[in-house]
């Protein structure tokens, strides 16, 4: 269904919240098993764009194509449908307060998939293990560090096999070994399930690790793209920035 | 002045389309598959066994009020046999509707505009949206379902509590029987007192839960709107079971 290996194909994307232009004019495309990373300061609109490809944010102009369909044209049911290849890792973990772990996972598979319940618990004990939690599966959310949540929230989006997957700063804010897990896992499902991904983060370590390709957000477009040693080499204060922190 | 009275009159509009567009959304997945029966009951049992003990105590203290302010005006002309036919019809037609309907606005209408509220400001509501769940389902149907049969069945109990509530205040004053309490008040109420109050209660449980989903669902940005949700919620929810109410009136008149 893919458009020439094209998996997302972002048009001149533009999106403000009231006065405040967020995004002006995004150009992004990312290819069948490719992982590109985003690059930006906080602030600069990268979660608004991850939300402009789900379907959750509607864009002020311009389009996204998402497996070679315009998201803005779909019917909700085919939006719907589409959003079951497309895995989000939240930026926040978003788990369901109410629920244990266990049915955090079970939440989406139960609705999306035909698996019977020993199907479903044993996909439920490989995610986990997957995300090196497999103990904390009958914990509360509450009951869970921010960095362990991060990787639940990752585990409930791997659950479902998406083609694509769209991470939102799936190491901010973890040590050192955490992000380099995760980091690998981001690899290790590539790897494995050869998906897309689109990673948005502003830790050089995990950009390192996982990208094919960084893209540079600044003031609402991409200023600059080419892979991590590229831009390891670039003149450019604002690129140059980001590898500083390393 | 001037600028502030359209810009209200605008936002007001506003809010009561969005809330039209929901209640219409409500009704056109609430029989489509699959349905989350599970969750509905446990929304009904929380519903239920939250505002059990509040609506008990109300009740009852509502009618053993009522029956006992009835009492010194009756009095004098030997009148408090009539006790029970009154009280039963003021409690039935309108005091247990309105004041039961009232506290679970408070009650069920603030709990769901902030769960809700908060599950949207923690994007959990984004959550379930993008892993191709549908959230309106899931969270308001299964709500406003619930809220829509259980609020009715809190106000029929309370109705019942608030007339032994009365029938204990009669006690005080002299020996009344139960049989005999209870007999005259099913002499009293016709058909046209119970169903009518019956029917509206629906709309109110209906509102109480469409409001706090749609509170809950329509929550901005940030902790302070989970608060602003909630209690716009039991705002508007209880201003809507007192409209309710006078156009349930209106209308009974009319028919009956
Ligand atoms: N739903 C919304 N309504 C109004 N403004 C929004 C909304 N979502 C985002 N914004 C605004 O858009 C801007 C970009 O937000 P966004 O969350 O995309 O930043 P970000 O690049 O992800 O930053 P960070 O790295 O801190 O996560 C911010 O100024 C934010 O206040
Ligand atoms: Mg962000």
């Amino acid at each position: 269904m893919e458009t020439n290996g094209i998996v997302i194909n972002i048009k001149n994307l533009k999106k403000s919240f009231g006065s405040a232009e967020v995004l002006k004019d995004i150009n992004l495309q990312l290819g069948l098993g490719e992982t590109l990373v985003t690059l930006g300061k906080s602030g600069s609109g990268k979660s608004v764009m991850l939300k402009c490809i789900v379907g959750l944010i509607k864009p002020d102009s311009g389009t996204v194509e998402v497996l070679g369909r315009n998201i803005s044209e779909l019917s909700y049911e085919e939006l719907q449908y589409k959003r079951k290849k497309i895995g989000f890792v939240f930026q926040s973990g978003a788990l369901y307060d109410s629920m244990s772990v266990r049915q955090n996972l079970e939440f989406p598979l139960i609705r999306n998939s035909k698996l019977n319940s020993d199907e479903i618990d044993n996909r439920v004990e490989e995610v986990l293990n997957d995300v090196g939690l497999i103990d904390a599966i009958d914990k509360m959310p509450s009951e869970l560090s921010g960095g362990m949540r991060k990787r639940i929230g990752v585990a409930r989006t791997i659950i479902l096999n998406p083609e694509i997957m769209l991470w939102d700063e799936p190491t901010t804010g973890l040590d050192p070994e955490t992000t380099r897990e995760i980091s690998h896992l981001i690899v290790r499902m590539q790897e494995k399930y050869k998906v897309s991904s689109i990673v948005v983060t502003h830790d050089m370590i995990c950009a390192r690790i996982v990208s094919d390709r960084i893209a540079v957000l600044k003031d609402g477009s991409y200023i600059k793209t080419g892979t991590y040693s590229e831009l390891e080499k670039t003149e450019d204060e604002f690129v140059r920035s980001f590898f500083e922190e390393v | 002045m001037e600028e502030y009275f359209p810009k209200s009159l605008n936002k007001i509009l506003v809010e009561i389309w969005g809330l039209y567009n929901f209640s219409v959304r409500y009704f056109r997945e609430v029989l489509k598959p699959p349905y989350e029966v599970k969750e509905l009951l446990r929304q009904f049992f929380q519903i239920g066994n939250k505002s059990f003990g509040l609506v008990s105590i109300t009740g009852f203290i509502i009618g053993f009020v009522l029956a006992l302010q009835a009492i010194p005006t009756l009095e004098p002309f030997g009148a408090t046999s009539l006790i029970p036919a009154m009280i039963s019809i003021g409690i039935v037609r309108e005091i247990g509707p309105v004041i039961t309907g009232l506290i679970c606005a408070g009650k069920i209408g603030s709990g769901i505009g902030a769960e809700l509220g908060s599950m949207k400001v923690t994007e959990q509501i984004d959550a379930m949206e993008v892993s191709a769940c549908n959230p309106f389902k899931f969270l308001a149907v299964t709500r406003v379902t619930a809220a829509a049969l259980m609020i009715p069945l809190l106000i029929i109990y309370a109705d019942t509590i608030a007339m032994l509530g009365g029938y204990l205040a009669l006690n005080i004053i002299g020996d009344v029987s139960l049989t005999l309490f209870f007999s005259q008040i099913f002499d009293t109420l016709t058909y046209e007192d119970v169903i009518p109050a019956t029917i509206k209660t629906f709309f109110f449980g209906f509102t109480i839960g469409i409001v706090g989903c749609y509170k809950g669902f329509n929550a901005s940005r940030g902790t302070e709107s989970v608060g602003i949700a909630a209690n716009t919620s039991v705002v508007i929810s209880s201003l809507m079971v007192i409209v309710w109410d006078m156009i349930a009136v209106q209308i009974t008149n009319i028919i009956f």
